[in-house]
């Protein structure tokens, strides 16, 4: 028995952990009497694991058998992978031992198709039902929905799940089906459809009875792989703003792709997952969400990939120098968030400060402003500033602010240097 | 130079603010009741702590201040750094001194450190509220034990009392030997007369619970399962899971 499990969890642990999200945010639940658990809004980490990432839900796998053959996945049919199941009673009892230990935030559950999608979900269904209501599991809870599986199904696992997903995995639908010959878009948007669904008829409900349950009240999310496929950065882009458009669309996840199967032909050979790559979409992630930018002012058709060297604010602001500088004592809140080394905390800071008196860079550096950047693209309560992207060219400030050597003057060779020697 | 020296309590702190504005005369440097004074004193005023006096300089506060500055103010006091009582003398102060609100003039030195040590403190709550791990014991008792740089288990404590209502569990500050029982009504503070059992901050194998060492070799196991070996990024995972967290992390620590 003992073994078995360790066995188990070790295999549909493995299978899990290639799906980045793991955010345990977006609900806050108080604990009640008679019930295990609560939801803490932030989120929290529980641990993090060598590769850095966080460890906040019990993300596992139901079963990591599949009938599908998708070219990036490490459990697609034709992989000689060990093969496990979880009855629905360990997976509950192991979610419910680690959470009283303070191990975890929830589970996050994700299962391989076995016969067929309604099939499979009817069983994650369970895990989750069970949990509610058998065990009054009050904490955090993700599910993915599986492609495929009926409006009915996804319905009732919202009644009990915080958060739904459905990857969406290949940014474009001609390369989803040359990767996964059984999926198309189609099958990922009614999902998602039937989740945002959901959630508005609940939204309706609870206008009239405040009791009315709540229908995933994290929202979705989704995840695609970046670098199996050979998509540009602007169609990455467009698609994560097409999904941002819908309404309980909260996160779209990038996946570095990492070789799993390294003998298909269809996958590109790489031998480092592209960590940059996706660091950059994280960012630019952020500035389509927190500081108000459009997909085409980070990325168009004449520059379709996000430079690799610096961060798209940076690659934006050396665009467009025409902006700059900017006034911090004057200048208003959006155009301050647009500056290189301000970010959100630091553009609330100086707004609420400057009613105070005039601030200097000293108060900024004070600030945590990154000035090693922010210097270029600010004028504030100085006497000149005479050291601006407008007196220097954006190239300048690109060489000094990605490392590249600038020439300097060479020393005059006419004069004699003088070395002592101690 | 204008010393006052008061009994190192929060309550003795307001206390002499609240003197410092009677005697109209503010000290140049705050210590202990028996901590050794510098060399040239002017005048040494023994701060007596009065419950009284407290309130008052408390409500005074809350008067000039957001809840959110409060609660820095608190957090500051429990960050426990050396001189964060004086910081605080000053920006208390200030809020007093000033006609307009100060709490968002961060050009002010005061001002932004007690914000920066306010943080701190708050992260490390937050940390703390992930980086519990309870052991269970023979008597079904979930036990933790944490040494916390700052003195941050009165900030969790209601976290826990919300999320584990039915099942016993203490929470213990091994480094200021205190800590919280929460015995399934309410929580109160306790502390152990004999930590002979916690070696490393670990719990003595004798008194674990029957199925305590499956979950901890479990959990061991999911975690090591879960690392992406293409991705390994051991700088990474230290900057948010500092080492000196580790030896109270189940899936850290070598059995």
């Amino acid at each position: 028995m003992k073994a078995e499990i360790l066995n188990k969890l070790t295999i549909l642990a493995e299978s899990a952990k290639y799906d980045v999200s793991c955010a345990s945010s977006g609900t806050t639940r108080h604990g009640s009497k008679g019930n295990l658990g609560s939801a803490s809004g932030w989120g929290i980490c529980h641990s993090f694991t060598e590769d850095g990432r966080c460890v906040s839900l019990l993300k596992i796998m139901l079963t990591n058998h599949c009938i599908y053959d998708c070219a990036y996945c490490i459990n697609r049919r034709s992989n000689e992978v060990k093969r496990a199941a979880f009855t629905v009673d360990e997976l509950v009892e192991l979610t419910i031992e680690f959470y009283r230990r303070n191990y975890i935030e929830g589970l996050f559950l994700s299962s391989g198709v076995i016969s067929d999608p309604d099939h499979t979900m009817v069983r994650m269904v369970q895990v989750i039902k069970i949990l509610r209501t058998v065990h009054r599991f009050n904490g955090y809870i993700h599910m993915k929905s599986i492609p495929g599986c009926s409006q009915q199904l996804v319905h009732e696992a919202g009644l009990y799940a915080d958060r739904l997903s459905v990857n969406i995995e290949i940014p474009t639908e001609k390369n989803l089906r040359l990767l996964a010959p059984e999926k198309d878009h189609d099958s990922v948007f009614k999902p998602m459809q039937f989740i945002q669904q959901g959630m508005l008829e609940s939204a309706e409900e609870r206008k009239k009875f405040s009791k009315a349950p709540k229908f995933v009240p994290a929202g979705q999310s989704t995840q695609m792989i970046i670098g199996a496929t050979d998509e540009t950065d602007l169609q990455v882009l467009q698609t994560t703003s097409f999904l941002y458009d819908k309404p309980g669309m909260k996160r779209v996840y990038y996946s570095g792709y990492i070789p799993v199967n390294q003998d298909d032909k269809r996958l590109p050979k790489i031998i480092q997952a592209p960590l940059v790559r996706e660091n950059r979409l994280y960012q630019a992630d952020w500035l389509l969400r927190f500081y108000g930018f459009k997909v085409d002012e980070i990325v168009d058709d004449s520059y379709p990939n996000l430079d690799l060297e610096m961060d798209p604010k940076l690659a934006w602001a050396l665009r467009h120098p025409e902006h700059f500088p900017v006034d911090i004592n004057k200048a208003e809140y959006q155009m301050i968030l647009r500056v290189p080394g301000i970010g959100v905390k630091s553009a609330k800071l100086i707004i609420s400060s400057r009613r105070f008196c005039k601030l200097s860079s000293a108060d900024l550096k004070k600030m945590g402003i990154v000035m090693k950047k922010a210097k270029y693209f600010i004028t504030c309560n100085e006497l000149m500033m005479l050291n601006t992207v407008q007196e220097y060219t954006p190239e300048y400030v690109r060489k000094a602010l990605t490392g590249e050597k600038i020439s300097r003057k060479k020393p005059d060779q006419n004069q004699l240097s003088l070395v002592f020697d101690p | 130079m204008i010393i006052f020296k008061y009994d190192k309590s929060f309550e003795g702190l307001l206390t002499a603010v609240f003197d410092a504005y009677f005697r109209k005369e503010f000290p140049d440097m705050l210590l202990g009741l028996d901590e050794p004074g510098p060399l040239f004193i002017e005048t040494e005023h023994i701060v007596t702590t009065d419950k009284e006096k407290t309130n008052r300089v408390w409500e005074g506060l809350e008067k000039k201040l957001s809840s959110n500055a409060l609660n820095m103010i608190t957090h500051v006091w429990l960050s426990e750094l050396e001189k964060s009582d004086e910081l605080i003398f000053r920006y208390i102060r200030k809020t007093f001194d000033n006609q307009q609100n100060i709490e968002t003039n961060y050009a002010d030195d005061d001002v932004l450190q007690m914000q920066k040590t306010a943080q701190k403190v708050s992260r490390e709550k937050h940390r703390l509220t992930g980086f519990v791990r309870f052991v269970k014991t023979s008597d079904d008792i979930f036990l933790a034990t944490l040494t916390p740089d700052h003195n941050t288990l009165p900030l969790i404590i209601q976290h826990f009392k919300d999320r584990f209502r039915d099942q016993q569990w203490i929470i213990y500050d091994l480094k200021r030997n205190y800590g919280y029982y929460y015995n399934l009504k309410e929580v109160s503070e306790m502390s152990l007369a004999d930590t002979n059992m916690i070696k490393n901050g670990q719990l003595d194998e004798s008194i674990l619970a029957g199925n305590e060492k499956l979950m901890q070799q479990l959990w061991k196991q999911y975690f090591k399962s879960m690392t992406i070996r293409e991705r390994i990024n051991i700088k990474l995972q230290r900057q948010h899971m500092p080492v000196r967290y580790w030896k109270f992390l189940t899936e850290k620590y070598s059995s």
